[in-house]
């Protein structure tokens, strides 16, 4: 029997705000409305963690480039993470649809400036602002935008983290994630994370948490992009893959010497 | 070898079900079930298993219980970490115990991880899934060291290293990123504790201590509160021994109780009692 068919989720689908994790909170929008408008209150095509933190020189943010529609593995080949300006770097996960509109109405943002002529742009805090209420008020309509957004920057010395929910909660910190992160990630972050890393040392904690995401998040790939604000401005790597083991004896020959076990 | 006793109808009884229904439509809520939160953890070493657990328990949002122990003796060799219902793998891990030493009796010989776990397991299939109990269980053998986790459906894996309860994500995070083959005994016991703390630390249904429980072929060594990174940081100077005389007395009496009863001696003169049959010789 091979169960339901991985095409258009018809009934409940795991996404972003939600998991399986007994206790851990999960979202739900299911409004009884009878007029004749209908709004999306489902994610279909979603990205899985971001993940953030603060180093020496400013921010790094990282993310698989993974869409999943549902259980199925749909596009391997997404950028979620997106240059704002020369200074803000957003990382998005859920709905892709969703951060498809949020990155043309930043663009609208960063247009703007751009006509002011006076060459200054929005600083990081400002973009995370207007995200959060342009988050909230979607929130307050009972038409969310299906979204947890990372964004780090840094303007005159000053590094910016931040992370804003689809719920319009937004907080400030150190170290962020989003979705299957804030278990699996941040633990570590809490044990190993210190504001003055160096560029290396974030990024071997990063990719030290992105492999545990590959290991036990189901909608994860071995395919990951970091990127890397500082004062010159934004790096965003090109897409590699993590080593990663799967050869342990133990995996091999579970029941060696437990004969009747499974 | 477990000798039923009596009559078991086949399959699960479901007069209880239809009881908590009714119970339900006359909104009597059910009373606040004692869990354990939890973080549990274990991890196959070079030379056995070490086992570890947090100690906190909790009835709804209150922490019931500080400092309970979680890690569940099953035989001299076997140990079980238990998360759900504390009932549950409290009393589930009791029976299998007892039905394992009298299975020691019969055979002569050290019990088997895989007895307990296929035991385990075939008692919580039975009860599909209402029985709640989430288990690491954990034994050295004469077929060696072995780890295995069992869920409350009656599904079982096994594993070298393994987490379950609500911490189970913030301890499998430590333990991805850390584990080695061939661990030594230091290395293990390092690594079940930080993937203990960092359950306590992120997980609000896991907190207070660390309990470690090293099982190796010569046998255990039960560690408990081997970490208590989570002390009283305020302690009352004049301390909290509050000698006689402390509380004024405002008043007393005192009754006779001879005066409102009788009293007998009941106790049989020498000689005068029965030895028991099991006394006597044949």
């Amino acid at each position: 029997m091979l169960g339901p068919a991985p095409g258009p989720p018809a009934a409940h689908v795991p996404y972003a705000g939600e998991s399986s994790v007994p206790g851990a909170a999960g979202h739900k929008f299911d409004v009884p409305v009878d007029g004749p408008a209908k709004h999306t209150n489902d994610p279909y095509v979603t990205g899985t963690s971001v993940l953030g933190i603060k180093y020496k020189d400013g921010v790094l943010i990282a993310a698989d480039t993974l869409a999943s529609y549902g259980s199925t593995i749909r596009y391997k080949s997404i950028e979620r993470l997106h240059k704002v300006n020369d200074h803000t770097l957003l990382g998005a996960s859920g709905e892709i649809s969703d951060y498809q509109y949020i990155s043309n109405l930043l663009e609208e943002l960063a247009t703007d400036d751009f006509n002011h002529d006076d060459g200054l742009q929005l600083n990081p805090k400002e973009i995370y602002a207007y995200l959060t209420r342009v988050l909230y008020n979607r929130r307050n309509k009972f038409d969310p935008l299906w979204n947890s957004l990372v964004i780090g920057g840094v303007k005159n010395g000053k590094s910016f983290l931040g992370v804003v929910g689809m719920i319009g909660a937004a907080y400030e910190d150190d170290h962020v994630a989003t979705g299957f992160g804030n278990h699996l990630a941040r633990p570590i972050f809490r044990s190993e994370h210190r504001p003055d890393m160096t560029e290396d040392e974030g990024v071997a904690l990063l990719e030290k948490c992105l492999r545990v995401l590959y290991y036990r998040d189901k909608q994860s790939i071995n395919k990951v992009q970091v990127a890397k604000v500082t004062e010159k401005g934004i790096e965003i790597s090109r897409p590699y893959a993590l080593a990663s083991e799967w050869s342990y004896q133990a995996f091999v020959d579970p029941t060696k010497g437990a004969e009747g076990s499974w | 070898m477990a000798a039923v006793m009596v009559e078991e109808a086949a399959g699960f009884s479901f007069d209880l079900c239809r009881r908590n229904a009714s119970l339900d439509k006359l909104g009597i809520k059910p009373p606040n079930v004692r869990k354990t939160g939890t973080t549990i953890v274990g991890v196959v070493y070079k030379d056995g298993v070490v086992l570890g657990a947090d100690t906190r328990a909790t009835e709804g949002d209150i922490v019931c219980d500080k400092n309970c122990e979680k890690i569940h003796y099953i035989a001299p060799n076997i140990w079980c970490c238990g998360a759900g219902t504390a009932a549950d793998t409290e009393n589930v891990t009791g029976m299998i115990s007892s039905t394992l030493e009298l299975h020691r009796y019969s055979t002569g010989r050290r019990s088997r991880v895989v007895t307990a776990l296929t035991l385990l397991k075939e008692h919580l299939f039975k009860y599909q899934g209402h029985v709640s109990a989430a288990l690491v269980l954990g034994g050295v053998d004469n077929t060696g060291p072995h780890l295995h986790t069992v869920y409350p459906h009656g599904s079982t894996d096994t594993l070298p290293y393994a987490t379950m309860g609500s911490g189970s994500l913030a301890a499998m995070a430590v333990f991805e990123a850390k584990y080695k083959e061939n661990l030594t005994r230091e290395e293990a016991i390092d690594l079940v504790a930080s993937a203990i703390k960092a359950g306590i630390f992120n997980d609000l249904g896991s907190g207070s201590n660390v309990d470690v429980c090293v099982i190796t072929k010569d046998g255990k060594e039960m560690l408990r509160n081997f970490e208590t990174p989570n002390p009283r940081t305020y302690n009352r100077s004049k301390g909290y021994v509050f000698p006689r005389g402390h509380t004024p007395v405002l008043s007393s009496s005192v009754k006779k109780l001879g005066d409102l009863v009788t009293v007998e001696d009941a106790s049989p003169a020498a000689g005068e009692l029965e030895a028991m049959e099991v006394d006597q010789k044949p």
